[in-house]
């Protein structure tokens, strides 16, 4: 072995920056967010999985519908329960919280939409 | 061939996932048992090649002189190009690390009329290459979100950066568009240009291919057919604290992307993708050009085999040397002696 001196903390450096997230986490996993479901709506706007994965792209497309084709606020579900395609008042009407629904999961998945950069939040009831 | 077949490998890949996902326990064998061997294998045989390299000596100074080597105290020294101090070899291996310093300097041939050979300077390499490095750099960084909870601080900065054109929701990264970008750039490449096509190989293929493989599928999962972010960082998260469970229903697709990426890392170490760690280990880079300073001794020199000067040569030589007419530095002290080249001289006749 030669210029072990210089290799082993070369190693030792990657060895480190490859079990980063390990050391970093510390065997923690840290809590598993649990979103708080809306008392008195039977039913989302979609079904819970497309929701769950895709929520983002639902409300790009209704911005893009409503403010650029001048589609309708009005809309409905496939049973038949109409709805208001708005952020602030049709989410937030059910999912009356950010802070105990938007922000649980949003958290912990470490991103930050820019949604609220304009649109204001509905006030934290305590 | 050469390209098909390595296609072809990623396809069967792909479909192997696929299936693999749809089997009862094929989740939790793709998403735990296998990131756990690839990482092992990965790390394990970074170290094992590294080792392996350090076990072959470099007992000799050769690093490449791309400027003037130290000389005369009035001739100016090239230190980064031909270095001959630790500060001096630092310099030319961050650069050579940091910004392909070598591969700046690329050439083209080119013949016009006359005919005249003609040598250009070629960038596009170097600037594609270094594209396709820093945003796999950054990609892999940024994919720390879903491995660390709660998220450090600075990959906000770097979330932010990437993001920053403010494209769609989720938000379109930069670097996502520049390595695909980058990457066919890389593989049409080796297509077109009719030399590197001629020396172009399947193992230079199949990474490409993986790698593409890896981004198109990254890409999907997040501007196309969304999967379950929440689900993945929870098994992500698992891993890394060792408490890895699959929960609810993640997406096939996010299984492909892991496959790929974990026959990544396992095919890493054992292929030309070692670079990585082969780069700070380049003697013809890594090396102060001194021989005039200081005295390098090759490690493997018999003991028993001591030096042997000139001056030492012409004493035990001088006698044949003189009666061969071969000028020595010191005549032969006594011409009394000369009787002892008697058999020599007796020799020479029979050889006319």
């Amino acid at each position: 072995m030669y210029d072990l001196g210089k290799i082993i903390p070369g190693l030792i450096v990657f060895v480190g920056l490859v079990s980063f997230p390990i050391w970093y986490n510390g065997g923690d996993a840290g809590a598993i967010p649990k979103p708080e479901k809306p008392v008195l709506a039977k039913e989302c706007v979609a079904d819970i999985q497309y929701m769950r994965t895709t929520h983002m792209q639902l409300l790009m497309a209704w911005r893009d519908d409503i403010v650029r084709e001048g589609g309708a606020r009005t809309w409905a579900t496939a049973r038949g329960t109409e709805y208001n395609r708005s952020l602030q008042s049709g989410c937030m009407k059910c999912h009356t919280s950010k802070k105990k629904f938007c922000d649980t999961c949003h958290e912990y998945a470490a991103v930050t939409p820019y949604c609220w950069d304009c649109h204001i939040a509905p006030q934290e009831t305590k | 061939m050469r390209v098909l077949y390595p296609f072809l490998a990623v396809i069967a890949f792909i479909l192997i996932a696929l299936v693999g996902v749809r089997i009862p326990g094929g989740q939790s064998l793709i998403g735990i048992v296998l990131p756990y061997l690839a990482i092992l294998a990965f790390t394990g045989g970074f170290v094992f090649k590294v080792l392996g390299w350090a076990r072959s000596p470099v007992p000799f100074r050769i690093p490449t002189t791309c400027g003037q080597g130290v000389s005369l105290p009035w001739i100016k020294q090239n230190k980064l190009d031909c270095p001959s101090t630790f500060w001096g070899v630092a310099g030319r291996m961050l650069l050579e690390v940091l910004l392909f310093r070598s591969l700046f300097r690329n050439t083209k041939a080119s013949i016009h009329k006359g005919p005249q050979l003609a040598y250009g300077s070629s960038k596009w390499l170097w600037l594609v290459g270094l594209t396709f490095h820093y945003s796999f750099l950054v990609i892999v960084i940024r994919h720390m979100r879903l491995f660390t909870n709660p998220m450090p601080a600075f990959l906000h900065a770097l979330e932010f950066g990437d993001g920053i054109l403010q494209v769609g929701a989720p938000q379109l990264y930069i670097t996502d568009l520049l390595l695909v970008g980058a990457l066919l750039f890389l593989f049409v490449r080796r297509l077109v240009m009719p030399q590197v096509r001629y020396i172009s190989l399947a193992n230079d293929y199949f990474p490409l291919f993986l790698i593409l493989g890896i981004g198109i599928t990254g890409i999907l999962m997040r501007y196309f057919i969304r999967v379950d972010v929440v689900g993945i960082k929870q098994l992500a998260v698992g891993l890394v604290t060792f408490s890895p469970k699959i929960v609810g229903d993640i997406g096939s697709l996010f299984f492909i992307h892991l496959f790929l990426v974990c026959l990544l890392l396992i095919y890493f170490p054992f292929s030309k993708l070692m670079h990585l760690g082969g780069v700070f280990l380049s003697p013809t880079r890594n090396m102060a050009n001194n021989s005039r300073m200081k005295r390098h001794i090759n490690p493997w020199n018999d003991p028993n085999i001591t030096p042997h000067s000139y001056a030492a040569y012409e004493d035990e030589f001088r006698e044949f040397m003189v009666e061969a007419g071969i000028p020595v530095d010191k005549e032969l002290a006594k011409p009394a002696e000369s009787a002892a080249a008697g058999p020599a001289a007796e020799a020479a006749p029979a050889e006319g």
